[in-house]
């Protein structure tokens, strides 16, 4: 019985210089999850906030339970049983957690006091369905994007709603997270409960959802059953062409030591040490909480350092600030592009060259606008990122094309040592192999590349050593010919050397 | 590429608000429109236009600075006694621009490698610079003298150029100079970055101290220069000086549309919400309203552009 609890007809929307939809149809089947797929900023976020009523569709209708409605905020689309999961976190970071689960509904008893007792209580039996462990008093400011997300998505569920949207919610999410979430969308659907899935982790959509609706650029493509198109397929309507092989590996003479790490310590890592050679690709596997991102700040001067030395060609280098960082040639691609990755209020170019502007100053310290311009548009179109100007504000681009953003900002420094933290979080398949493409090339002109990822088929695709992080420490080296998933998520749990 | 109307008109809402006040104005009294007294009203718009051209540039970084009025009184003070002592009047110029940018860093420093937020650390210096005054001029005013080098001194702020009254001239460069800086130079781009996102900005690899110990520099020497030109209108500097001030400036860049959150807004703007406020103060001048109605109304005027630019 395929009954669709929620039409959308012929939705139109239109941002000054953006047609984000055109006449798009898209329903939601009872007790379903239906994927919506698509490239970085096909429309797929403009839809779901369409239908929850944040923004205001151009044209079309929306029918729910066959009744024709209009939402006028997310508040109205709740009342009436529909739940989103947003792309970007929403959450207040100087509440606690269940004060942020239970934002606007809070228990309060017969004379309006609040009912910390049973808000924590709610929020804990809510968190252990998860599998989560925190205390729901934790302030959600100290818990990782991955917590935070986890976070969002137990707000979701606990209203209860009839129809869930998740706007890519295993982003940030560790595999074991994600096993969770996943166990939790089963038991929802068997509940009788709609769910609508983004993602740009395609092999997901076999796993958990049922049909398929693709967009590309605005357009729809068309619904499919999951049963009957492969990921291929997927790919090929989603960007409109076939895709070669994800990880596009490449070999290169690995050229002198380039950066040496010795004994580094501070308040997040204990005594670290690595060498990382011209043309190569280190990886940075762990579990989230493992302090790879700490690690990596730390190497880029913005945590301070405890002990320890660093070295570039061979020199010793004191490195307190990114500003010297980048003077150094080290560049940070930051794994959380909206908190500090790019300023939000500020153009794609000015995004872009925020690091690099003394490359183009000319007389009086003026920037140079039309060089800085001209470069900007090479990033754009290099990096096929979809927006109507280089003047666009970053915050109007879609997630995955913020995140293109975000790179070329430290490619623009021409850097020697390259740290990607989490580089392709939130893009989309063609991006992504692009994006991977563009590592390669810099590896092959000699750069060094760290990459952190969360994503172990890409450091496995992508690296050639593996360094795995445990609480802190290095508790592994594996080299690519020997890297095994099982061989890292042993090291990344803490257990030492196998006995062979 | 063209903006739809309705984007240009956003863009220009503050000259628009301008020009239809004025319109207004004219239409309530016929002595408003008259060069002599357009001159007038630039002229005593200049003193709080420049300071609010410093504002601007704090407000931009999504800070505040208070202690500008008592900078203003202060350095004034320092002017007024070493023109009266007879020091060279570009060599106290001098003395006195740097002092203000001596207070402005003080203040940049203690925020920046203090971590102490805006509104407080420059509360402090505001209350620390009046007691300053207070003690410097023992509560009296000072008087510039009436030496040679006083009347050199007093060209500053009553002299003439082209018959144009000096201070517009000033107030015209100075905003010349903060525009160039914030639409031109890394320095401007670095203010709207660190109003936007401090932490992104730290990690783009900004020296985000030393841009906000330049910011509160530039407000500092900028209120200082408008201590000079009052002081030498009036041929002496008064111990109250300059008291709320700090908010006449805060209302001139707020009515201008910059954002008090930061990242949003430029210093032209904040001209026309000078220009606003001095002509509000004048009309009602001359329209003879006592001046206890005046601040309510000012108070009004301000509210009500607050408002009709919340709406978007
Ligand atoms: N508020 C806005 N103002 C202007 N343009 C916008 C706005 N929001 C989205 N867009 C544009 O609409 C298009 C669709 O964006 P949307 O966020 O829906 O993409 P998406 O499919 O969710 O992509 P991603 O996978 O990268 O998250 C993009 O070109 C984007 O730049
Ligand atoms: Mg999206």
């Amino acid at each position: 019985m395929n009954q669709a609890v929620f039409e959308m007809k012929a939705i139109s929307k239109d941002f000054p210089g953006v047609k984000a939809l055109d006449h798009v149809d898209f329903r939601i089947l009872r007790g379903k999850v239906m994927a919506l797929l698509g490239e970085n900023g096909a429309g797929k976020s403009t839809l779901m906030k369409i239908l929850t009523g944040v923004y205001q569709k151009t044209s079309g209708e929306l029918f729910y339970n066959q009744e024709k409605v209009e939402f006028q905020g997310t508040r109205a689309s709740q009342e009436k049983g529909i739940a989103i999961i947003h792309q970007e976190l929403n959450l207040v970071p100087e509440l606690s957690v269940a004060e942020n689960i239970f934002l606007g509904r809070e228990p309060i008893n017969r004379y309006g006091k609040l009912e910390w007792k049973k808000m924590w209580e709610n929020a804990g039996v809510l968190l252990d369905q998860l599998g989560m462990h925190f205390s729901p008093k934790t302030l959600v400011s100290k818990l990782s994007i991955g917590h935070q997300q986890m976070v969002e998505i137990t707000k979701a569920l606990s209203l209860n709603a009839e129809i869930i949207i998740m706007d890519e919610p295993t982003d940030a999410l560790t595999t074991k997270e994600t096993e969770n979430l996943f166990r939790i969308i089963h038991q929802l659907r068997n509940e009788g409960k709609s769910i609508v899935y983004i993602t740009h982790r395609l092999e997901e959509v076999a796993e958990i959802c049922d049909y398929a609706t693709i967009l590309r650029d605005g357009k729809l493509i068309g619904e499919y059953d999951v049963k009957e198109i492969n990921q291929d397929k997927i790919i090929e309507f989603m960007v409109g062409r076939k895709l070669t092989e994800q990880y596009p590996r490449v070999d290169c003479e690995i050229g002198r030591k380039v950066l040496s790490v010795n004994n580094l310590s501070n308040k997040y890592i204990k005594n670290i040490s690595f060498d990382v050679f011209e043309g190569e690709i280190i990886g940075i596997a762990g579990l989230m909480g493992s302090m790879r991102t700490e690690l990596a700040k730390t190497i880029y001067g913005f945590y301070p350092k405890e002990e320890g030395r660093i070295f570039i060609n061979e020199e010793e280098v004191k490195i307190n600030s990114p500003e010297l960082a980048i003077k150094n040639g080290i560049a940070y691609v930051s794994e959380d592009r909206k908190a500090n990755g790019l300023i939000l209020s500020l153009s794609v170019k000015e995004n872009m060259s925020i690091s690099s502007l003394k490359t183009f100053k000319c007389f009086l310290s003026k920037i140079d606008k039309k060089k800085e311009e001209q470069v900007a548009h090479q990033y754009v179109d290099q990096m096929s990122i979809a927006t109507p100007s280089i003047h666009q504000l970053v915050k109007n681009l879609s997630g995955g094309n913020q995140q293109k953003v975000s790179i070329s900002k430290c490619l623009m420094t021409a850097p020697k040592i390259l740290i990607l933290d989490e580089p392709t979080r939130g893009v989309d398949v063609g991006a992504k192999k692009e994006i991977y493409h563009l590592i390669n090339t810099f590896k092959q002109k000699g750069m060094c590349i760290i990459m952190i990822s969360s994503e172990i088929p890409e450091i496995m695709g992508m690296s050639d050593r593996i360094l795995v992080m445990h609480e802190g420490e290095i508790s592994g080296v594996i080299h690519h010919s020997e890297a095994t998933q099982h061989a890292i998520m042993r090291y990344a749990v803490g257990l030492k050397e196998e006995n062979k | 590429m063209k903006g739809s109307f309705k984007e240009e008109v956003m863009k220009y809402r503050a000259l628009i608000g301008l020009i239809i006040f004025s319109i207004i104005i004219s239409l309530l009294t016929d002595r408003f429109m008259t060069v002599s007294n357009i001159l007038n009203v630039l002229r005593q718009t200049s003193i709080n236009a420049i300071i609010a051209g410093g504002m601007t540039y704090v407000i931009l970084t999504s800070g505040i600075d208070l202690s500008v009025g008592s900078v203003f009184a202060f350095t004034g003070a320092i002017g007024a006694y070493l023109i009266a002592s007879d020091t060279n009047v570009f060599l106290t110029i001098l003395i006195v621009l740097f002092l203000g940018l001596l207070i402005g860093g003080f203040n940049g420093v203690v925020i920046s490698k203090g971590k102490v937020q805006p509104f407080i650390a420059t509360l402090a210096t505001m209350t620390l610079a009046r007691g300053a005054t207070l003690v410097f001029t023992q509560g009296k005013p000072i008087s510039t003298g009436a030496s040679e080098n006083a009347e050199a001194f007093a060209k500053i702020g009553s002299g003439y150029l082209f018959s144009i009254p000096i201070p517009i001239y000033i107030m015209v460069i100075v905003f010349a100079l903060a525009y160039y800086i914030l639409k031109h130079t890394r320095l401007g781009r670095y203010i709207y970055a660190l109003g936007g996102n401090e932490e992104a900005t730290s990690l783009s690899g900004i020296n985000v101290s030393k841009v906000k110990i330049l910011v509160y520099m530039f407000s500092g020497v900028l209120a200082a220069l408008a201590g000079l030109i009052l002081t030498s209108r009036l041929s002496s500097a008064q111990p109250t000086a300059g008291s709320g001030y700090e908010l006449d400036a805060i209302a001139a860049v707020v009515l201008g549309g910059t954002s008090l959150s930061g990242g949003y807004g430029n210093v032209l703007s904040t001209i026309i919400g000078a220009l606003i406020i001095g002509i509000l103060n004048n009309s009602l001048n001359l329209m003879n309203v006592s001046s206890y109605y005046q601040l309510m109304i000012k108070g009004l005027v301000i509210l009500i552009a607050v408002l009709l630019d919340r709406k978007h």
